[in-house]
């Protein structure tokens, strides 16, 4: 018995077409299609809202570029995805950081770590390890000395997720 | 709580700004994994460390679940002069692991 064969016929101009259209779709926004299951990119869990408009309240911080988050791109590993986050000041008496909170919008917990400065810090900079479930934005929160607030986002693809954190 | 490692750079002066290391060993256990009879985990992490040099606050850190198994932390220190930095790590079970090294001030 003759197996039936389905042959498709692939134009030149298909190929065209579609080729640009993939092109478009990465110029416009600026990263590479993703696949079915990836919508989760720019959300954020509600555990995050809770833990993010507790910290900060009602006032929206200003994402001014003074806050800097150093993570891979695209980590190999979920589970140990190295940070190095850091915030330009001087760190004086009139212009410091108090803390600096590391969060997470799609992790089942939001708060990864508050990271504390003192007067014998010098620099508002730490760097650590962190465990990310999907990908998501992670999100430094500074909280300067006069008690305003700094923010930075990163979004981090994750192929292979940090399990149950 | 296992080893702990800490690591300063080989020569220190008064009023340098360096950069402190510090690791130790520790599962970090989530509490939102389950064993393979399907119970869950307890979570079991260490949530403070604190860095103090001859009483006064250094750096500090509350940690959460979202931090890896052997938290490693590097943070910057403005040396005031010779003495001791204390490090301190305290886990879910109430175990607390202090470590004090001296300056080697040249």
């Amino acid at each position: 018995m003759a197996i039936p064969r389905k042959i498709t016929v692939i134009s030149r101009r298909t190929i065209v077409v579609s080729g640009a259209a993939a092109s478009a779709f990465v110029a416009a926004s600026g990263r590479w299609p993703v696949l079915a299951g990836d919508d989760s990119i720019r959300r954020r869990s509600p555990a995050f809202e809770l833990a993010y408009r507790t910290l900060i309240g009602e006032a929206e911080p200003a994402e001014d570029g003074t806050v800097h988050l150093d993570l891979p791109e695209i980590p190999e590993n979920g589970n140990t995805v190295p940070f190095k986050l850091w915030v330009d000041s001087p760190m004086t008496a009139e212009d410091s950081v108090k803390t600096l909170h590391l969060l997470s919008t799609g992790n089942p917990q939001p708060r990864v770590a508050s990271f504390h400065f003192s007067p014998l810090s010098g620099e508002a900079a730490v760097s650590g390890r962190m465990r990310l479930a999907r990908s998501q934005d992670v999100v430094a929160l500074a909280e300067r000395g006069d008690g305003k607030f700094v923010v930075a986002f990163r979004n981090v693809e994750v192929t292979i997720g940090g399990c149950g954190n | 709580m296992g080893t702990t490692r800490i690591k300063l750079p080989d020569s220190i002066k008064s009023g340098d700004l360096i950069e402190v290391k510090a690791l130790i060993q520790h599962v970090m256990e989530t509490g939102n994994r389950k064993d393979p009879e399907g119970k869950p985990i307890p979570r079991s992490i260490i949530h403070t460390f604190k860095v103090t040099f001859e009483g006064q606050p250094v750096f500090g850190a509350d940690w959460g679940s979202g931090i890896s198994a052997n938290p490693f932390v590097a943070f910057h220190f403005k040396v005031p002069g010779p003495g001791t930095l204390e490090f301190t790590w305290i886990d879910d079970a109430g175990v607390t692991v202090v470590e004090k090294t001296p300056l080697l001030i040249s």
